[in-house]
């Protein structure tokens, strides 16, 4: 379930061996619960970064950004709140579909945008990237016809841009 | 230049100053221990790794310079476990040097392998295994920085024993590339301007106000600062167990150890306070009791180097990241322009003194003296070692009973004359933290008061003393049991002693300090407490360990019980009795 409480952490660390290792140890002693965790290279090969959701009603999301800056290889951290982040998920499913049911999997794969990557005798895989709640809805659309294997990596996230330009300013140093 | 990597391991430290290393050798580690004849650097062969661990600790406690050791792979760095949690707990810089297996068989259960930093990970500040020959000069230096620098604390290097025989070019990382190469730290020192006006308004503003001084003082070396706030603002200070001997104990405004085992003034003021100025401590449950409880009218001003520490335990009225040498002449700075500036004038401190005067007088630390033919008062004892001590005398302490009686009855007047492990409890951690501190000052008498159960655990390093001509004293405070826990089971367990008796006898402390190598005394008799401290403090060729056998039923009072509120301060029962008479 992702609600308001579910809270991003990004997490820019450096690109060593034993990061990842660090950085859930750190979960596990100070007893913070990750809900989802997603580890990817960046554009720059010396980083990597994390993308890590926690539930800021179990934990202070204040007191796990302030340990996680304690490692000397994590070099940023950001916390969105959910308003504040454009957030994406990838799903893989293989799901039951025989000639009768076929045809409804493909469509509703359709409805979401998604697609069709591997074809079996009874059984489709599809795949679907978008806003975690849109894939929570494919799921809960897709199980009545059967879900033999689920695959949902965890979500990846940017902070949302500026939407107004920013304003004259009328006092203030010029620079 | 081309070295081994052993010879640039070694160059590397002696670039970093190293004066001494505290270590054991053995096969992964071999290569290093080669170059280490033809170098500067003192080696001190310890008979257990734990022990070069605590030697190190001890070492920085009093020079304020990082403690070296260097130990092999697998037993030898698990053994190193314990000292290094320690060193974390109470941000103790040290450096430890690791052997490992050669880079190939890493992963393949070799001899002697154990995942040194996957164990050591959540107990050093930082660790590093050394991959890249060309690396080590950089991780060595890294070791140092983050050792030393923003919170200090444990750092440890595990370096395969192929890296070691390798061929590298050696270089020298300079202070850019050192920075570059920890892009993720940056401490902050300088604690923020605005912040800091607060902090001086809330300071002037309060009535009833108390510094609350940790060990950060002591590491930040902040204690002349905390003088100078101290005495401007006319604000009582208690000391943590760490902090012993940041601020003078004869001074007026010292109000001694708050916290579990502390006096009944540092712990009450604490309570009635209006304003606690938190410099350089954590809110330790040992401090604060039960949490909903304590200080409940105070309002918080947080000094501390670990962002992670403002509002981990209590949200702080007005945090501040820095460190505290800095930030706190910066207070001294804001509050002195206040002041000057007639903008604020400190509201009268005499009904505060006077109020805290009053419970010093009904509560100061008590024992009852000894009745004829009585066992020796342990606290009876810790004061003649007091009033005997050379002046500069450093003391370091175990675990347990005697730790807090040591911290209680000593006078701490001097900063770093303290050795003591507060955050982890280590019990052994006396002897050998003494003579990592005899050997960091050897111009200064060194006292370790030991239990009887801590001396068991590490008294093998008096072999070490011995052998190193590391003059230290040992008073063992034989009441032939675990005091502490013996103490829980009398006070919370009706009574029902479980495996906590360990016999006065056995062993023979005497003969065994002797086979050590020490001068050895034993005093049963409270006429002989005085003859003994004097002879121990006139021998300087070799250790001495004194056995002072005594009372077993004594216990350390006040108490606050585990899960009270401080208000619920238990005092001496004599002065319990003495004061329901009163209030009769």
């Amino acid at each position: 379930m992702r609600t308001p409480h579910h809270h991003t952490l990004t997490v820019l660390v450096e690109n060593r061996s034993g990061v990842l290792a660090r950085v859930a140890g750190l979960f596990a002693r100070r007893g913070f619960n990750i809900e989802s965790l997603a580890v990817a290279p960046t554009d720059d090969e010396r980083f990597s970064r994390f993308t890590i959701v926690v539930d800021v009603r179990e934990t202070d999301p204040e007191q796990i950004t302030k340990q996680l800056f304690k490692l000397v290889n994590v070099v940023k951290i950001t916390e969105l709140a959910p308003a504040d982040a454009v957030e994406r998920e990838l799903l893989l499913a293989t799901v039951t579909a025989d000639a009768e049911a076929r045809s409804a999997v493909i469509e509703l794969v359709d409805i979401f945008g998604g697609g069709i990557v591997d074809v079996g005798w009874n059984q489709v895989s599809v795949m679907l990237a978008g806003e975690p709640a849109r894939l929570d809805d494919f799921e809960e659309l897709v199980r009545p016809y059967g879900i033999t294997e689920l695959q949902r990596t965890g979500r990846v996230a940017l902070a949302r841009l500026e939407r107004q330009a920013p304003r004259l300013r009328t006092t203030g140093k010029a620079s | 230049m081309e070295l081994t990597g052993a010879q640039a391991l070694i160059k590397s430290l002696e670039m970093e100053r190293t004066e001494v290393i505290f270590g054991l050798p053995g096969g992964c580690i071999l290569p290093a221990y080669d170059p280490l004849l033809d170098s500067s650097i003192r080696h001190i062969l310890v008979r257990h790794e734990q022990g070069a661990g605590h030697m190190a600790e001890g070492y920085a406690h009093v020079t304020g310079r990082p403690g070296v050791v260097m130990v092999t792979s697998g037993p030898a760095a698990t053994n190193l476990v314990t000292p290094i949690c320690d060193a974390y707990m109470d941000s103790v810089p040290l450096v430890a040097i690791t052997g490992q297996v050669s880079r190939a068989a890493i992963g393949t259960d070799a001899f002697q392998e154990c995942d040194t930093v996957g164990i050591t990970r959540s107990v050093t500040k930082h660790n590093e295994l050394v991959m890249d020959p060309a690396e080590l000069p950089l991780v060595v230096r890294q070791a140092f920085h983050l050792a030393t620098t923003g919170r200090p604390g444990p750092v440890l290097v595990d370096v395969p024993k192929d890296v070691l025989t390798s061929k590298v070019e050696w270089w020298w990382p300079t202070d850019d590339e050192l920075l570059a190469s920890l892009p993720g730290y940056r401490p902050n020192t300088r604690g923020h301007t605005r912040m800091i006006r607060e902090a001086a308004r809330t300071i002037v503003a309060a009535e009833r106000p108390v510094v609350y001084a940790g060990g950060g003082i002591l590491r930040a070396r902040a204690a002349e600062e905390l003088a100078a706030l101290v005495e401007l603002t006319e604000t009582p200070v208690v000391t943590t167990l760490m902090a012993r001997g940041a601020f003078p104990d004869d001074h007026p405004l010292n109000l001694g150890m708050p916290g579990m085992h502390g006096n009944y003034t540092a712990i009450t003021a604490m309570q009635e306070a209006d304003l606690l100025i938190a410099l350089g401590t954590r809110f330790d449950d040992r401090v604060t009791g039960r949490l909903d409880g304590f200080a409940p009218g105070a309002k918080i001003v947080h000094v501390d180097i670990d962002p992670a520490e403002l509002g981990k335990v209590r949200r702080p009225d007005v945090p501040i990241v820095g460190d505290a040498k800095t930030v706190i002449a910066e207070i001294t700075k804001a509050v002195r322009a206040l002041l000057d500036s007639g903008e604020a004038t400190l509201p009268e401190r005499a009904p505060w003194r006077s109020r805290i005067s009053g419970w010093q007088e009904r509560y100061p630390l008590h024992y009852d003296p000894p009745a004829e033919g009585d066992a020796l008062k342990p606290q009876r004892v810790m004061e003649a070692l007091r009033d005997s001590a050379p002046e500069g005398t450093i003391l370091a302490s175990g675990v347990g009973q005697h730790q807090m009686w040591a911290s209680q009855y000593w006078r701490f007047n001097e900063p770093y004359t303290w050795v003591n492990s507060g955050g982890l409890g280590t019990m052994g951690f006396s002897v050998p933290a003494a003579i990592g501190a005899k050997v960091g000052r050897p111009d200064r008498t060194v006292w370790a008061v030991d239990g009887d159960g801590c001396f068991q655990m590490t008294a093998q390093e008096l072999v070490t003393a011995s052998s190193e001509r590391i003059p230290v004293k040992i008073a063992i405070l034989n009441n032939a049991y675990l005091g502490m826990v013996r103490q829980w089971q009398e006070m919370f367990y009706e009574e029902r002693y479980s495996e906590v008796y360990l016999s006065p006898d056995l062993p023979d402390y005497v003969k065994w300090a002797e086979a050590m190598g020490c001068a050895a005394l034993r005093v049963e008799d409270p006429d002989e407490i005085q003859p003994a401290i004097d002879k121990a403090n006139s021998i300087d060729d070799r250790p001495v360990v004194v056995e002072f056998r005594t009372d077993a039923s004594e216990k350390v009072f006040p108490m606050v019980p585990a899960g009270a509120a401080n208000g619920d301060v238990v005092v001496h029962p004599t002065q319990a009795a003495e004061s329901r008479k009163v209030v009769q």
